[in-house]
C-alpha cells in the first residue's frame, strides 16, 4: 500500500515550502517516525517524519525545489518490517495497516513478535523437530523470520547446504592416509554437544580477533579470610546462602572499575565503547562445560547482595535453569579459577568486554612484612586484557585498586555493608 | 456442459432429482406458485403439483416439524428456509429431532432430510438477511453441514444430499447465487460428503475456508503470488463430517495456517480447526494458527460503510498472510 507524503502546512500564513535536503534515498527502508527530508519556508525549518514503516519507493520533488503546502513529495511503500538486530538484542517492529478499532481486531493481528524478549523460543515446533531429527545445532542456524527467528526454511536451507560440505574434508583425509590407518581401539570419537560447539567458536574467536595481553599481581588476602571465617556461619544462617570470597572480590573489582572505567568498554573498530553500566558475568563451571551468567548493576550491590547474586545464579546454572536475559549484557568477568586449585591462569576474554579477572587458590605463604617473615594468605589474581582498548599501564593500575581494596579490607564498614541486604 | 450461476446449479439439481425420484418432495415459503423468492424451484410446482411442491404458511418450526415426520414415513422432503436467518424458530426441530432419530432409534430410523437456506452477508440485507448460522449447528452431532462456493460443487452436492439417508443442511452463500459461474457437467455426478478440495495448490500456507469466502481466498492467493507467497487454498465443501486429512496434510506441507470464514470469529468453525491443528499437528507448526473472520458485531450492518468494513475480503486475508508469511 502506498502512502503519500505532502508538503504539510508549516505555519498558519505558510502556503509553500522548499525542499532542502532529503534525509532517505529512493529504495532506503524508513522507520515509522523516521525523519524522512528536511524542509524550510520564510518562518522555520522542519523535518517532516515517516507516517508509516517501509520503503521510500518514490522522491518526487528534488532538493532545491519549491512547492506548495500540500504538494505530493514522495511514495513511501508499506512494509511490515523486519529485525534490526541490536548488539546482541533483538528489536523487532510490526507495522499494522489497519487501524486499531474493535472492527479490525477481529482480522489476526496476534501475531507474536517471535523475538527473544522474555524468553520465548527462538524456534518454532517444526524448527525443533527438524533439528532433533536431523542433528543440528539451532546456535549454528542464522534466522531470517520476524524477530530474528529460526523459521523452517531456514533449517532446510542449512541442511542443503550443510551437505555439500563434507567434501572438503574428506579430501583432506585421502592426503594423508596414515590417518585412515588407525585401528578403532585407538581412538574414541566424542560428539560435540551443543555447549562445546558453542564454547569452541566464542574461545576460538576470542583469541583469532583480540590480542590478549596477561598480567598478575599477588592480593594479601588474610583480613578478609579471617573476616570471612569469623562471619560465615552467622552469614549462612542469617542469608542462607554462603559465603565465599567471590562476593569479596566482585565487591573490589566493581569498585576498582569505577576507577578506571576504560576496563569496562568494548572494542568498536572505530572507536571504544565505555559502558557507564557494570555488569558482571561470574564463570560457572559445569559438568559439560561453561556458562557465564551476568549479576546486573553489581556497582550497586552489597557483599551479602553479591553473595545471593553469585549463589542464585550458580544453583540455576548448575540445574540448567538460566533464562536468555541472565547471560545477556555483561561488561567485565570474574572467573574464579581458585576453586580449581590453579595459582595463575591466562583467561579467555569474553567478547565483546574489555578484560577478563581470574582469582585463583588462597594459599598460605611465608612473605616479608617490615623485614620479618609472617605467614601470610595469599592470592594471585590474574588479568587478560583487549591490548586494542588499553595498555599495561591502566591495566596495572586497575589491579593495583583491586589489591589495594582486597588488603585494605575494613571489617568495620563491611560488618555495616553486611547489614544492609540488597 | 454448460456454465451455470449457482442458483442454476440449485434449480437444476431438485429437478433431477425430483425426476429420478418420486419421493423428492420441496417444500418452503413460497416455493410453489411464485418459485422461491430467489428462484430455486422456479417451474416445479408447475411440473410436479400440489403434492410434490407445497407453498408452507410462513411458520418454520413447523415446516421442519411436517418434513420430519414426511421424511420418517418415506419421503425423502427438500426443505427450504427462505432465509437462513428464520432457522432460528426451527432448531427444536433440528437439533432435538431431527438430528437424534437414528440414534434415539438404534438405527432402526433414519430422517433423510435436507433443509436448504440461502445464507450470508454483502448484499444489503442487514440483521434478517445476512446471517451465518452454520456455528450453531456444527456443534451438534447427527448434523451434516453441506456449504458449496461453486455451481459444480453445489450440484454435486445437493445430490449426494438428497440421497443422504440422515439430516443434511444445505447453505447457499446468497451472494454466489448469481454472481459466481460455472461449468456444470449435465449427466449426473454426485460428489461425497465429507471430502474438501484444493481449489488452488501452494507451499507457502494454508487457507482454510468455505462458502464465498473461498472466492476472497483465491483472490488474495493471485495478490500474494505477485509478493512470492505461494497460498494453498482449501475449500472444506463440507462442515460436518470435516474433512480432516485434507486439512492436516496441507498444513503439514505447509506449517502456518489460516483459518477464514465470514461468520463471527468467536466460537466460529475456525475456532474447531485451529484447535484440531493445534492439537494434532504441534509439532509442524512454524507459526501461530489465525483466524481471519468478521468481529463479534451482533448482526452485519445495514449501513453499507459499515457492511464493507465489517465484512472480510481479500484485502484482510493478503494482511494476514503477509504477517504470517514473514514470521
Amino acid at each position: 500500500m502506498l502512502t503519500r507524503i505532502v508538503m504539510p502546512q508549516l505555519g498558519e500564513s505558510v502556503a509553500e515550502g522548499i525542499v532542502s535536503r532529503w534525509l532517505k534515498q529512493e529504495g532506503d527502508l524508513v522507520a515509522k517516525d523516521e525523519p524522512l527530508v528536511e524542509v524550510v519556508t520564510d518562518k522555520v525549518t522542519a523535518e517532516i517524519p515517516s507516517p508509516v514503516a517501509g520503503i521510500l519507493k518514490k522522491i518526487v520533488v528534488a532538493e532545491g525545489a519549491t512547492v506548495e503546502v500540500g504538494h505530493e513529495l514522495a511514495l513511501i511503500e508499506e512494509q511490515v518490517q523486519s529485525v534490526v538486530r541490536v548488539a546482541g538484542s533483538q528489536v523487532a517492529s510490526a507495522s499494522t495497516t489497519m487501524p486499531e478499532d474493535a472492527m479490525s481486531s477481529a482480522v489476526a493481528h496476534r501475531i507474536p513478535n517471535g523475538t527473544g524478549d522474555a524468553g520465548l523460543p527462538r524456534s518454532s515446533p517444526i524448527v525443533r523437530r527438524l533439528a532433533a531429527e536431523h542433528g543440528i545445532d539451532l546456535a549454528e542456524v542464522s534466522g531470517t523470520g520476524l524477530g530474528g527467528r529460526i523459521t523452517r526454511e531456514d533449517v532446510l536451507h542449512f541442511l542443503s547446504s550443510r551437505k555439500e560440505q563434507p567434501l572438503a574434508p574428506s579430501q583432506e583425509l585421502s592426503a594423508e592416509p596414515s590417518l585412515r590407518a588407525t585401528p578403532a581401539d585407538r581412538e574414541e570419537i566424542v560428539p560435540l554437544s551443543p555447549m562445546r560447539r558453542t564454547i569452541a567458536r566464542r574461545m576460538a574467536q576470542s583469541k583469532v580477533t583480540v590480542p590478549h595481553v596477561s598480567t598478575m599481581i599477588e592480593v594479601d588476602m588474610t583480613k578478609v579470610v579471617q573476616f570471612r571465617e569469623r562471619m560465615k556461619a552467622e552469614f549462612r544462617r542469617r542469608e542462607g546462602v554462603d559465603l565465599t570470597y567471590v562476593p569479596f572480590v566482585i565487591r573490589a573489582v566493581v569498585e576498582a572499575l569505577k576507577e578506571h572505567p576504560i576496563l569496562n568498554s568494548s572494542w568498536g573498530e572505530d572507536k571504544i565503547i565505555v559502558k557507564k553500566y557494570i555488569n558482571i558475568g561470574v564463570a560457572v563451571a559445569l559438568e559439560d562445560g561453561l556458562i557465564v551468567p551476568v549479576i546486573p548493576d553489581a556497582g550497586d550491590k552489597s557483599i551479602a547482595g553479591l553473595a545471593r547474586a553469585v549463589d542464585d545464579l550458580t544453583k540455576r546454572a548448575r540445574a540448567g535453569k538460566l533464562r536468555v536475559a541472565d547471560v545477556q549484557g555483561g561488561t567485565f568477568t570474574v572467573n574464579n579459577t581458585g576453586a580449581f586449585g590453579s595459582i595463575m591462569s591466562t583467561p579467555i576474554i569474553n567478547q565483546p568486554q574489555a578484560a577478563i579477572l581470574s582469582m585463583e587458590t588462597i594459599v598460605k605463604r611465608p612473605v616479608v612484612i617490615d623485614d620479618a617473615i609472617a605467614i601470610r594468605s595469599i592470592m594471585n589474581v590474574c588479568l587478560s586484557f583487549d591490548h586494542r582498548i588499553t595498555d599495561g599501564l591502566a591495566a596495572g593500575r586497575f589491579l593495583q585498586s583491586v589489591k589495594r581494596r582486597l588488603e585494605g579490607f575494613d571489617p568495620n564498614n563491611l560488618e555495616s555493608e553486611l547489614a544492609i541486604s540488597h | 456442459m454448460a456454465i451455470k450461476t449457482v442458483i442454476e446449479a440449485v434449480r437444476d439439481t431438485l429437478l433431477e432429482e425430483m425426476q429420478r425420484d418420486e419421493r423428492v418432495i420441496v417444500l418452503g415459503e413460497d416455493v410453489g406458485r411464485n418459485g422461491g423468492v430467489f428462484r430455486a424451484t422456479d417451474g416445479l410446482w408447475s411440473k410436479f403439483g400440489d403434492d410434490r411442491v407445497i407453498d408452507t404458511p410462513l411458520a418454520e418450526s413447523s415446516i421442519v416439524g411436517i418434513a420430519i415426520g414426511a421424511a420418517l414415513n418415506g419421503l425423502r422432503p427438500v426443505v427450504e428456509i427462505q432465509f437462513a436467518d428464520f432457522i432460528h424458530s426451527a432448531m427444536d426441530q433440528i437439533m432435538s429431532e431431527a438430528a437424534k432419530i437414528r440414534y434415539r432409534s438404534n438405527g432402526a430410523f433414519g430422517c433423510p432430510l435436507v433443509i436448504r437456506a440461502p445464507y450470508g452477508g454483502g448484499i444489503h440485507g442487514a440483521l434478517y438477511h445476512s446471517q451465518s448460522v452454520e456455528a450453531l449447528f456444527f456443534h451438534v452431532p447427527g448434523l451434516k453441514i453441506v456449504m458449496p462456493s461453486t455451481p459444480y460443487d453445489t450440484k454435486g452436492l445437493l445430490k449426494t444430499a438428497i440421497r443422504d439417508d440422515d439430516p443434511v443442511l444445505f447453505f447457499e452463500h446468497k451472494r454466489t447465487y448469481r454472481h459466481i459461474k460455472g461449468e456444470v457437467p449435465d449427466e449426473g455426478f454426485a460428489i461425497p460428503l465429507g471430502v474438501a478440495d484444493i481449489k488452488r495448490e501452494g507451499t507457502s500456507l494454508t487457507i482454510i475456508t468455505y462458502g464465498a469466502m473461498v472466492h476472497e481466498a483465491l483472490a488474495a492467493a493471485e495478490d500474494l503470488a505477485g509478493e512470492g507467497i505461494d497460498a494453498e487454498v482449501i475449500d472444506l465443501r463440507t462442515l460436518q463430517p470435516l474433512d480432516k486429512a485434507t486439512i492436516l496434510n496441507s498444513v503439514k506441507k505447509t506449517s502456518k495456517a489460516i483459518v477464514l470464514h465470514e461468520d463471527n470469529k468467536t466460537g466460529g468453525v475456525g475456532a474447531e480447526i485451529a484447535a484440531i491443528l493445534a492439537e494434532e499437528l504441534f509439532e509442524f507448526l512454524d507459526g501461530p494458527i489465525v483466524r481471519v473472520a468478521a468481529p463479534d458485531v451482533p448482526a452485519v450492518p445495514y449501513s453499507p460503510p459499515l457492511e464493507e468494513a465489517f465484512l472480510p475480503n481479500r484485502g484482510w486475508v493478503v494482511e494476514a498472510a503477509r504477517r504470517l508469511a514473514a514470521y
